[in-house]
């Protein structure tokens, strides 16, 4: 456990070193809350490839426990915006597809945790 | 539900997430079922050999086995997994695992040269539930859990009668084995 933990702190920690302050008290309301995040399997898929290389499109259905169908259209809707990078390739001849997160997508959920811990925050001190 | 209160949860979903997807592969409890069975096997003709020179050979041999089955279970788990064995979660496992192993060869060698064959038991109960306890404190919860049984099992050996030792290692490596790995094949994917 201690290893996802840590990556879990990590990723916090190397962003509220970048100063935490762009989301302040003020805005708990969250109106720049990152909608695309936010939304349930879509924060799984993302929280998931956090802390694996890459999974593949049957790890993550199995992870999440979700549809086939659910599991394409949330993963689409993250490729599309390039939070994560998806590789299609074949294990034999059996068709393989490899989700990973992009840089850009890591950078999103650190924000996102960001935005929740300042929503915590502000309650805290309101 | 106020905000700060759903702000938790979702943190405590992410963290969730990441803990159940971060332990996602690596052991297999069907490798763990197959080699508590050979163990047994070999409990049984390492009794029945007349010399300890020779029930030592019953145990190592098995103990080839059990490596063997390891590695081919673990890979083919990893492989219908489609992820690598040797990055990520299975890498941070081996490594871990494998220096207490190490040890444990040596001093099955001092212990040969110092002609206590029979006292091996616990010093391989002990050492090997060291390394699942390091190895699996990177994978789900119940394999640092199968390792501190092993721990528990080898310190009770150490104060026993050697002529017990038999009789733990199949408690051990065939018992333990047995029931964690049915554990770890029925809940957490074969």
């Amino acid at each position: 456990m201690a290893a996802k933990s840590s990556a879990f702190r990590a990723a916090r920690e190397e962003k509220s070193k970048q100063g935490t302050a762009a989301v302040g008290p003020a805005t708990a309301a969250a109106p720049n809350l990152d909608r695309l995040i936010h939304e349930r399997t879509r924060l799984a898929i993302v929280s998931a490839l956090a802390v694996n290389a890459t999974l593949t499109f049957n790890e993550l259905k199995q992870l999440l426990r979700v549809t086939d169908g659910n599991l394409s259209v949330h993963a689409r809707k993250l490729e599309d915006s390039g939070y994560i990078a998806c590789t299609k390739s074949f294990d034999g001849r059996v068709p393989k597809t490899e989700y990973r997160l992009t840089a850009n997508g890591r950078r999103s959920l650190e924000k996102y945790l960001d935005h929740m811990e300042a929503l915590i925050q502000a309650t805290r001190e309101g | 539900m106020a905000l700060d209160d759903r702000a938790r949860d979702n943190i405590r979903f992410i963290r969730e997430t990441m803990e159940r997807a971060g332990s996602f592969t690596a052991v297999s409890g069907w490798g763990g079922v197959a080699m508590g069975i050979t163990a047994l096997g070999a409990a049984m003709i390492a009794s029945r050999q007349e010399s300890t020179l020779a029930w030592l050979v019953t145990w190592l041999a098995e103990a080839a086995v059990a490596i063997g089955i390891a590695l081919w279970t673990t890979y083919s788990k990893a492989r219908s997994a489609g992820t690598a064995l040797f990055t990520g979660p299975g890498r941070r496992f081996v490594y871990s695992f494998a220096p207490p192993l190490f040890v444990g060869v040596l001093l099955t060698i001092l212990l040969v040269r110092i002609s206590s064959i029979a006292e091996v038991a616990g010093v391989w109960l002990l050492l090997y539930g060291t390394a699942v306890v390091t190895g699996g404190a990177f994978s789900i919860r119940v394999v640092p859990l199968m390792g501190l049984c092993f721990m528990v099992l080898g310190a009770v050996a150490l104060f026993c009668p050697s002529s017990w030792g038999n009789g733990f290692l199949a408690a051990g490596f065939g018992g333990l084995h047995l029931v964690f790995g049915g554990v770890i094949a029925g809940k957490y994917g074969g």
